[in-house]
């Protein structure tokens, strides 16, 4: 099966190892992501503001792109899939809004197309138990905490992908992986998100007390579907001041977790470029 | 600090500015305070979450000088758990867009650091842009 497949820019650009890795599984599964023939960014946030239209063009335009290739479309960034999941309900439930942006952009968005989640399209395409069976190096042994970040859950009412408040998704996979999801208290913690840019020490903080509490639970990896999670957690960990070193916890992106366990060659887990190197995990295995 | 309140300023220009905008009510706030007791970045706040609906309930424009609402990373978290249904990150993104849209840009790119330009996903950066700057 193919599944029509938005990258986005972050994955096209500084984390393509979320990008190679995420496509070598689902080929790997049977589950090919193919590219769309042409897209452009989503606007990487969804505009909060009622009064000013502008800032849904980008994403609307994306959903017309995708709409070209079929009925759904799969994403692996989860701010690509938050902006576009979101956009597609308010055109779904404001036809008004819907014909105001097509007036715009001269194209005929239907507002019809499914956004959907890599991990949803695992979960309901293909289930735990499948991916569990096509398993060849279990990784057992491995206690892996599940960082679901903000933007893959919230708001419930136009994401509806988990609980927002106890989310599985992610523990669900790892542990079809064989390895053990490890509770802890800040696994649906903001890391910051573009505080990065603005006000680096805030979100250093979150990061540090998110990286600390997994830790503190035995965890020795955190897992993440986010690309601006992924840096906010990774990089504060290159620098000495920042306390971890010989404690550090390598950050993965569930499509690294999944490479490793899938047999996957080497160059398709894409780790050679964390400021935490996660190999020793796996070559000791 | 003496502070004057006056029905002019409750249902004054401010007060309807930030509902257009927000499309909230900000009297459905009760003023529980589970946005302010949950949020992740209440520490670098100079006033709680909480604290901002009540001064745009009351009218105060000051409530713009307040670092809270660039701190907000929208985040979403008060929006789970707020029992009256407030989007409490519209009020915040409201309040954003009204002092943007009189002023100075909130984001200086000359001044960040140039190991963070090179490192960062651009999403943050285009994040920042959308933020932070008109």
């Amino acid at each position: 099966m193919s599944i029509p497949y938005y990258p986005g820019c972050t994955l096209s650009t500084k984390a393509q190892n979320y990008d190679r890795s995420g496509r070598a599984v689902a080929a790997a599964l049977g589950l090919e992501l193919a590219e769309l023939p042409e897209w452009q960014c989503c606007g990487a946030t969804f505009p909060l503001m009622l009064d000013d239209s502008m800032a849904l063009i980008a994403p609307t335009r994306v959903l017309y792109q995708a709409q070209q290739a079929g009925e759904r479309v799969a994403t692996l960034c989860a701010i690509c899939f938050n902006v576009l999941r979101r956009s597609q309900a308010l055109l779904k439930r404001d036809p008004a809004m819907l014909e105001r942006i097509n007036w715009f952009t001269e194209q005929e968005y239907r507002g019809q197309v499914h956004v959907a989640h890599f991990l949803e399209v695992l979960r309901d395409d293909l289930g735990w138990e499948a991916l569990a069976g096509r398993v060849v190096h279990p990784l057992s042994g491995l206690r892996v905490a599940p960082y679901y970040g903000c933007l893959l859950l919230r708001p419930y009412d136009e994401i509806g992908l988990d609980d927002p408040e106890d989310p599985v998704i992610l523990h669900d996979l790892v542990r079809a992986l064989g390895a053990e999801p490890v509770d802890f208290p800040y696994s649906i913690e903001c890391c910051g998100s573009y505080l990065t840019v603005k006000e680096p020490q805030v979100s250093e903080t979150l990061s540090q007390d998110i990286i600390v509490s997994a830790r503190e639970h035995g965890a020795h990896c955190l897992v993440t579907a986010c690309p601006l999670c992924h840096f906010n957690l990774d990089y504060p960990q290159r620098e000495t001041e920042a306390g971890t070193v010989g404690n550090e916890v390598p950050v993965l992106y569930f499509t690294q977790l999944m490479a490793v366990a899938l047999g996957l060659p080497e160059e398709d887990w894409g780790m050679g470029e964390h400021y935490v190197d996660p190999r020793p995990l796996f070559n000791e295995q | 600090m003496r502070v004057q309140l006056s029905i002019d300023k409750v249902r004054g220009p401010f007060v309807r500015q930030v509902e257009e905008i927000s499309g909230q009510a900000l009297l459905a706030c009760n003023q529980c305070g589970r946005c302010s007791a949950g949020c992740p970045v209440v520490a670098a706040m100079d006033i709680l979450p909480s604290q901002v609906i009540r001064l745009g309930q009351l009218g105060m424009e000051e409530v713009l000088e307040s670092n809270t609402i660039w701190i907000c990373a929208s985040c979403l978290t008060c929006v789970t758990r707020c029992p009256k249904g407030v989007d409490l990150p519209r009020l915040m993104e409201a309040l954003r867009q009204i002092a943007l849209r009189k002023g100075a840009a909130k984001l200086d790119l000359a001044a960040l650091p140039p190991e963070l330009v090179k490192e960062v996903p651009q999403l943050a950066i285009v994040g920042g842009f959308r933020k932070y700057m008109r």
